[in-house]
């Protein structure tokens, strides 16, 4: 159960790429959006769980976790084709059942992108500062 | 106000994963061969480390272990007792091992002055499995007593691992362990798995297992230039 840990270090990661982008704090995060492999080794109900409590106070807050879960993709040297597995219980090529240790794809665990307000764009709202 | 959307890209783990790409190379640097041995709790780490310890001392080789544990230091104070340095990590309830803890428990240890260094990973078949320690050979034990099924209860630890360790088969007959399945399912999940099966209070197996350690550290000791364990780059690498 690592996956609390794992959310702490989105909200670091995301809060610092904002900051070194943005240059500045004035942002409502909407959404964030991960990729999250088969053999990555977390669960996906426990990131969710979570994602609230360790966002909460941080410019994550009320944000949504968008999570779309990579299957587990394996090469096969006998088709010499890529193909893509049911489960993780069995590496064995599913076009002519090779087993196959030759991992293409699985292992992410992936920040891929934030989206956000961005607050340094919002149109004045005291008439003051317009007439200014 | 404007609706944005910013490219991250970044690996989660990135820290740790960096973090262990510089231990591996520094212990490519020095010679130094290390193993992690992961597993859940009670398949005997401890008692088949204090055996290949004392057993790799009287082969000459310069050994120390890192040992990890939620709390207290018995298996550093068992392991001890094998004549080799040992360090115990505690973790205070932290599931796992991660490379900064390692780079922390290393700092007073010459990496020149080793040939091999165990590190004994927190008993826990979950978490272990994401965190690379900047080791050459990931090891799974695997006891008897828990039966033949636990790859495809665990497939991310057993897929992540190298090597395996059937342990205890002094006591395969009274546990009714099927042997033959448990090397089916050990394959199923990670094909080219190199097996050895062994028993610390018996001794059997011990020698193969011996053996491979000391080929493998012969090994990376005349190659020290280059990655002597390429496919542990290529496992943990690209991600």
């Amino acid at each position: 159960m690592h996956e609390l840990s794992i959310v702490y270090s989105i909200v670091q990661t995301v809060t610092a790429a904002l900051e070194s982008d943005i240059g500045c704090q004035t942002q409502r995060v909407r959404s964030i959006r991960l990729q999250v492999g088969a053999l990555a080794g977390v669960t996906i109900d426990a990131l969710l769980f979570s994602y609230d409590l360790a966002t909460e106070g941080t410019a994550l807050a009320g944000s949504r976790l968008e999570i779309e879960k990579l299957p587990v993709e394996v090469y096969c040297p006998a088709c010499d084709a890529i193909g893509t597995l049911d489960g993780i219980q069995s590496f064995r090529c599913p076009t002519c059942g090779t087993l196959t240790g030759d991992i293409r794809q699985g292992r992410e665990l992936e920040i891929v992108s934030v989206e956000f307000d961005d607050l340094a764009t919002a149109p004045p709202t005291a008439p003051a500062l317009a007439s200014h | 106000m404007e609706t944005r959307v910013l490219e991250i890209r970044k690996n989660i783990l990135n820290k740790n994963d960096e973090l262990a790409r510089a231990l591996r190379g520094r212990f490519q640097a020095a010679g130094t061969l290390v193993l992690n041995l992961v597993s859940s709790p009670g398949t005997g780490k401890t008692e088949l480390l204090q055996l290949t310890l004392r057993e790799l001392l009287g082969r000459g080789l310069r050994v120390a272990a890192l040992v990890g544990d939620l709390e207290t230091d018995n298996d550093a104070r068992r392991l001890a007792a094998s004549g080799a340095p040992v360090r115990q990590i505690t973790t205070h309830g932290c599931c796992h091992l991660d490379a900064a803890m390692i780079e922390r428990n290393l700092t007073d240890w010459s990496l020149k002055e080793l040939d091999v260094l165990f590190i004994e990973n927190v008993g826990n078949l979950v978490c272990p499995a994401n965190y690379d320690l900047g080791e050459a050979v990931r090891v799974v034990l695997l006891s008897v007593t828990e039966g033949e099924d636990k790859p495809l209860k665990y497939p991310g630890i057993f897929n992540s691992s190298d090597v395996a360790l059937v342990t205890k088969i002094d006591l395969a007959g009274p546990c009714e362990f099927d042997r033959s399945k448990a090397i089916t399912n050990l394959h199923e999940v990670r094909p080219d798995m190199r097996i050895f099966e062994l028993s610390s209070r018996t001794g059997a197996g011990i020698a193969d297992w011996l053996d491979y350690i000391t080929d493998l550290q012969r090994h990376a000791a005349h190659t020290r230039d280059s990655s002597p364990f390429p496919f542990r780059d290529d496992d943990m690498g690209a991600n």
